[in-house]
C-alpha cells in the first residue's frame, strides 16, 4: 500500500514538472500584473504576442532541428536576409541584363523570398550530412554568409517605405504588418505555422523520423530511414520559417534593414529549451516550445513596464534559461528512475 | 597461504534485473598464471573489474596479504599493482603510442610532462616485447593485434606490478604474436608478478596455465591445478548438467525447397590493404535457418552488412530470388525484403528516446501512413499483435523503451525487424548480453518464423547456440570462407578447426604486412 502512495506522489510531482514552463508563464502574468497595472490588458497582450510571434515562428522551426540533435545559427541572418531581398524586390525591382527592370507583384515577392529561406536550410543541411560538418560550424559560417550578403544587396543602407507603386503593381506589402480583427497577421501566421508543425511532428511517419533520428541516428538507419533525407528537409523547414520571421518583420516596420534578426537565433534556441525540447535531441515538443516563446516574451516586455534597464533583463533571462534545463535534467533523472522502477518490478 | 597475493571473499555483484555474481571467492596465486574460464555471462569479466577497481561488488571482502583493500577506482587498484588488459580495447584512437602508453601515468618535470622519458621508456618495453613500433605512431592507423600489443606494453610500465589481469588477450592476435605473449607472461611470472588469464582458447590454457578456476551464471563451480585436468573436465565444469538449448529435428529435404538469396564471390577490400571478405559465397533457402560463425573480426558482421547495403564498395552478386539486385543502400534493401538485427542492442537497434512501441514500429511506420498521417488505430494493431506473437513482456507499450529488461529490448529489436514482413532476417548476435531464460526465447521466436517460411541468417560466438539452432552453417576465417556444414557435420569441433583455417594460411601475410608498416 505505502509504496503504491509513494509512486503516485512521484508521479503528481512528474506531472508539475512537466508543466512547470506553463506555470511559471502563470506565475510571471501575476507578477507583472501586479507591479503594473497596466500589464493585464488586452492591447499589452496582443502587443507581446505581436513581439512574440517574430522569434516564435523561428523558434518552430529550430525545434524541428534541435530534435534531430542539431543546431542552426543561421536563421537571424535568415531573417535580415529574406527581409532585404524582399525589400531591395518591392524598391529596385529585379535588374536584367536587357536593360529593363522586373517587378513583382507582392505574393510572388513573398514566395521568392521564402524559397530562399529554404534553399539556405537546404545547403545548411547538405553542407552537414554529405560533407560530415558539425551543425554548429555549418551554420554558424551561414551566418556570417548571409549576414554578408543582406549588407551587400543595398550596401548596408535600409530600404525605407515598402508600401509599394501603384503604378508598378505591387502595393500591400504592410498588410503583413497590420491586424484582422484586432489581432495581428503576425500572430495569426505563428499559430497556423505551429499547429501544422505540430500536426507533422506528431502525426506523419516523417516527424516521427525526426525523433528517431534525434534519439539514435545510428539505429534510424539501420532502421532503414532516409536520415540524410529527413535532416536535409528539417533544415529546410527552418530557413523557409526564417524567412517569414523576415518578412513579416519587414511588414511590420515597413522598412528592410541589413541588421534585422541579430542575435535572434539565441532567442529561439533559447525559447525551445524553455519548452523542454533537449538540446541532446530526441525529446520536444512545438507546443512547449510556444509556451517558452511566451515565457521568454513575458519576461521582456513585463520588465520593460516596470522600468527594469536593459542590462538586467539580459541577466534575468539567462539565469531562467540555465535554471529550466537544470530543472530539465532533474525531470529527466527522475524519468530514468522510474523506468529502472519499472523494469526491476517486473522482474 | 603466503603465496596468495590477493584473495577475494564471496563476492557479490548485483545489476539492475540479474546477479552477475553470487558469492564468489577467488585467490590470485603469486607468481603464477591463474586461469578464469567460464561461458561468456558467466561472471568472469566482471569479477576482474572488482578485482582492478573498475566495478565495486555489492557484498563481499578483498584481501591482499592480510590487510583488506577496497578499491574506489582503478587508479587506487595500480597505486597496489594491480593492471589490467581489457577484452575490449581500451586505447586512445587519437593519440600517439608514447603519449597511450603513459595516460594517466605521466612522469613530469615541474608542470610540464616529461615526453623524453616517456619516449624513451615506450622504446625500451617494445623491445622487450620485441615488438618495435614507432612511439609516435597514432595508435588508430595500427593493427588490431598491434593495438592488442600496445595494451600490453601499457601495463609493463609500473615498476611496483603484482598482479596483472589480462582478459581474452589473444583474441585478435595472431600466432606469432600469441607466442610472444607467452614468453612475455613467463618473463613476468618468473620475476613473481601474479598473472590472472580469462581465455576462451582451451588448448592455450593447459599449455600456459598453472591452475584454473571456473565460473558458471555467475557461480563458482571448480578449481584445479592444471597438471590434474585435461579440456573434457574443464569443458564438464563449464557447460554443467545444463544442456543449453536443445537440437531440433526438422527433416526437411533442402533440395526441393527455393533459393531465396544467394552471393557469389562477395568481396570488400580493407583499408591498407587485404581484405575484410574474400570472395565469400552462400546460398540461402526458403524457411531456411543459416548459421555464420567465426572469430572476433573473420567478417561476419561485414557480410551482413554488404547484404544490407551499408558497404556499397563491396564487389560480388546478390541474388533475391535469382534476380541480381543492386545493392544500394538500407532502405531499399528494407523494402526488398531484408531486415537486421544488429549485433548492438544499445547502439544501433533502439531509440532510447522512444516508447516501446514506437521503437517497434520505427521501420514500418511508413506502410501505415493514409494519405498524409499515420493511421494510429493500424499501427496500435500491428504493434500489439507483434508484441504478442513474440511474447515481449511490456505492462503498457506506451512506457519507454528503457523500462524493459536485456531480454525484452532484444525482442523489441527482433520484432521491429519482423514488422517489416521481411523475407529474409539478419541476425547479428541476437542471444548476446541477455539472460538464459531471454536467450531461449529468443531461439523460439527464431525456429517459430523459420517454421512459418521465413529465411534467417544468424551470426553467433557461442558454439553451442549455432550448433543448436542452425540447419546449416557456413565458417568465416580472416575474411574467407572456410566451411560449410549441414546436419550431422555441425558439431562443435568441426566449426572451430574451420574458424582457425583462415589464420594458417593468412599468417605470413599478416607478418609481412605488419612488418611493412613498421619500417
Amino acid at each position: 500500500m505505502n509504496k503504491v502512495k509513494k509512486l503516485d506522489k512521484t508521479s503528481i510531482g512528474l506531472t508539475l514538472l512537466k508543466g512547470r514552463t506553463f506555470i511559471v508563464l502563470i506565475i510571471l502574468m501575476i507578477f507583472f500584473s501586479c507591479a503594473a497595472p497596466a500589464f493585464l490588458q488586452v492591447s499589452t497582450m496582443l502587443l507581446i504576442a505581436k513581439h512574440v510571434a517574430l522569434y516564435g515562428i523561428l523558434a518552430v522551426g529550430m525545434t524541428y532541428v534541435i530534435i534531430t540533435g542539431g543546431i542552426d545559427l543561421s536563421v537571424g541572418s535568415v531573417v535580415g536576409l529574406a527581409g532585404m531581398i524582399a525589400g531591395g524586390l518591392l524598391q529596385e525591382g529585379l535588374v536584367t541584363p536587357f536593360g529593363y527592370t522586373l517587378y513583382f507583384c507582392v505574393p510572388l515577392v513573398l514566395l521568392i523570398a521564402v524559397i530562399l529561406g529554404a534553399l539556405i536550410g537546404w545547403l545548411n543541411g547538405v553542407i552537414i550530412t554529405k560533407c560530415n560538418v558539425a551543425p554548429f560550424i555549418a551554420t554558424l559560417g551561414m551566418m556570417y554568409v548571409a549576414r554578408g550578403f543582406s549588407n551587400l544587396r543595398s550596401n548596408g543602407a535600409t530600404y525605407p517605405n515598402l508600401r509599394g507603386n501603384e503604378a508598378l503593381g505591387n502595393t500591400g506589402f504592410d498588410l503583413l504588418g497590420t491586424s484582422v480583427l484586432g489581432i495581428p497577421v503576425g500572430v495569426i501566421i505563428f499559430f497556423v505555422v505551429a499547429l501544422l508543425a505540430s500536426m507533422l511532428l506528431k502525426k506523419t511517419a516523417f516527424g516521427w523520423h525526426v525523433f528517431s533520428i534525434g534519439g539514435n541516428e545510428k539505429a534510424s538507419k539501420l532502421s532503414g530511414i532516409k536520415v540524410n533525407r529527413d535532416k536535409i528537409f528539417v533544415y529546410m523547414f527552418s530557413g523557409a520559417c526564417a524567412a517569414i520571421v523576415g518578412l513579416i518583420n519587414t511588414s511590420q516596420l515597413v522598412a528592410a534593414h541589413p541588421a534585422s534578426g541579430e542575435s535572434w537565433e539565441m532567442n529561439a534556441i533559447a525559447a525551445a529549451v524553455l519548452g523542454g525540447t533537449s538540446m541532446a535531441g530526441g525529446i520536444g515538443t512545438i507546443g512547449g516550445t510556444i509556451v517558452g516563446a511566451f515565457v521568454i516574451g513575458v519576461i521582456n516586455d513585463g520588465m520593460v513596464m516596470c522600468g527594469v534597464s536593459e542590462f538586467w533583463q539580459m541577466v534575468i533571462k539567462g539565469v531562467v534559461i540555465v535554471v529550466a534545463v537544470i530543472i530539465d535534467q532533474f525531470q529527466r533523472n527522475l524519468e530514468a528512475k522510474m523506468a529502472l522502477q519499472a523494469r526491476n518490478s517486473s522482474k | 597461504m603466503s603465496n596468495i597475493c590477493l584473495h577475494a571473499e564471496k563476492i557479490d555483484k548485483i545489476y539492475p534485473g540479474t546477479k552477475a555474481l553470487d558469492e564468489v571467492s577467488f585467490d590470485v596465486e603469486t607468481g603464477k598464471v591463474n586461469v578464469l574460464i567460464g561461458e561468456n555471462g558467466a561472471g568472469k569479466s566482471t569479477l576482474m573489474k572488482i578485482i582492478a577497481g573498475i566495478e565495486q561488488p555489492s557484498a563481499g571482502k578483498m584481501f591482499m596479504g592480510s590487510e583488506e583493500v577496497r578499491f574506489k577506482n582503478t587508479s587506487e587498484a595500480r597505486a597496489c599493482g594491480i593492471g589490467i588488459i581489457h577484452q575490449e580495447l581500451s586505447l586512445f584512437p587519437n593519440l600517439t603510442v608514447y603519449q597511450n602508453m603513459f595516460m594517466g601515468n605521466e612522469k613530469k618535470i615541474g608542470l610540464a610532462v616529461d615526453n623524453k622519458t616517456h619516449i624513451e621508456k615506450t622504446v625500451e618495453i617494445l623491445k622487450r616485447l620485441e615488438y618495435p613500433i614507432d612511439p609516435h605512431t597514432i595508435v588508430g592507423d595500427l593493427r588490431v593485434g598491434q593495438q592488442q600489443m600496445i595494451e600490453i606494453a601499457r601495463n609493463l610500465i609500473q615498476d611496483d606490478l603484482k598482479i596483472l589481469i589480462m582478459d581474452e588477450p589473444t583474441s585478435s592476435l595472431s600466432e606469432s604474436e600469441v607466442e610472444v605473449l607467452f614468453k612475455i607472461m613467463r618473463e613476468l611470472t618468473a620475476q613473481g608478478i601474479s598473472i590472472v588469464y580469462i581465455s576462451h582458447r582451451l588448448e592455450e590454457i593447459l599449455r600456459i596455465g598453472d591452475n584454473v578456476t571456473i565460473l558458471r551464471d555467475g557461480r563458482w563451480v571448480a578449481h584445479a591445478e592444471v597438471a590434474d585436468i585435461d579440456v573434457p573436465w574443464i569443458v564438464k565444469n563449464m557447460v554443467g548438467s545444463d544442456k543449453g538449448y536443445q537440437k531440433r529435428e526438422r527433416n526437411i529435404d533442402w533440395s526441393k525447397r527455393e533459393v531465396v538469396l544467394e552471393a557469389k564471390d562477395i568481396t570488400l577490400p580493407k583499408k591498407g590493404g587485404g581484405y575484410l571478405l574474400d570472395k565469400v559465397s552462400f546460398s540461402l533457402r526458403k524457411g531456411e535457418i543459416l548459421g555464420i560463425y567465426g572469430l572476433l573480426g573473420a567478417g561476419r558482421t561485414e557480410l551482413f552488412e554488404c547484404i544490407m547495403g551499408l558497404r556499397p564498395e563491396h564487389t560480388g552478386d546478390i541474388l533475391l530470388n535469382g534476380e541480381k539486385v543492386d545493392v544500394k543502400n538500407i532502405s531499399e534493401q528494407i523494402d526488398r525484403g531484408f531486415a537486421l538485427v544488429p549485433e548492438d542492442r544499445q547502439r544501433e537497434g533502439l531509440v532510447q528516446t522512444m516508447s516501446i512501441k514506437k521503437n517497434i514500429s520505427l521501420s514500418s511506420l511508413k506502410r501505415y501512413v493514409k494519405g498524409l498521417f499515420v493511421n494510429q488505430k493500424l499501427e496500435n494493431e500491428k504493434v500489439e499483435e507483434q508484441i504478442k506473437d513474440i511474447h515481449i513482456k511490456v505492462a503498457n507499450k506506451e512506457l519507454p523503451i528503457l523500462s524493459l529488461s536485456g531480454g525484452n529490448q532484444q525482442k523489441v529489436v527482433i520484432g521491429k525487424g519482423i514488422l517489416t514482413e521481411p523475407k529474409i532476417l539478419l541476425l547479428d548476435e541476437p542471444s548476446r548480453g541477455i539472460d538464459i531464460g531471454a536467450k531461449t526465447e529468443v531461439f523460439d521466436i527464431i525456429n517459430q518464423y523459420a517454421e512459418r517460411g521465413l529465411s534467417l541468417l544468424v551470426i553467433s560466438s557461442e558454439l553451442k547456440e549455432i550448433v543448436a539452432i542452425a540447419d546449416r552453417v557456413i565458417v568465416l576465417s580472416n575474411g574467407k570462407k572456410t566451411g560449410e556444414f549441414t546436419e550431422d557435420e555441425i558439431t562443435e569441433d568441426s566449426l572451430v578447426i574451420a574458424s582457425y583455417k583462415g589464420h594458417h594460411t593468412g599468417k605470413s601475410d599478416t607478418e609481412s604486412e605488419g612488418e611493412s608498416k613498421d619500417e
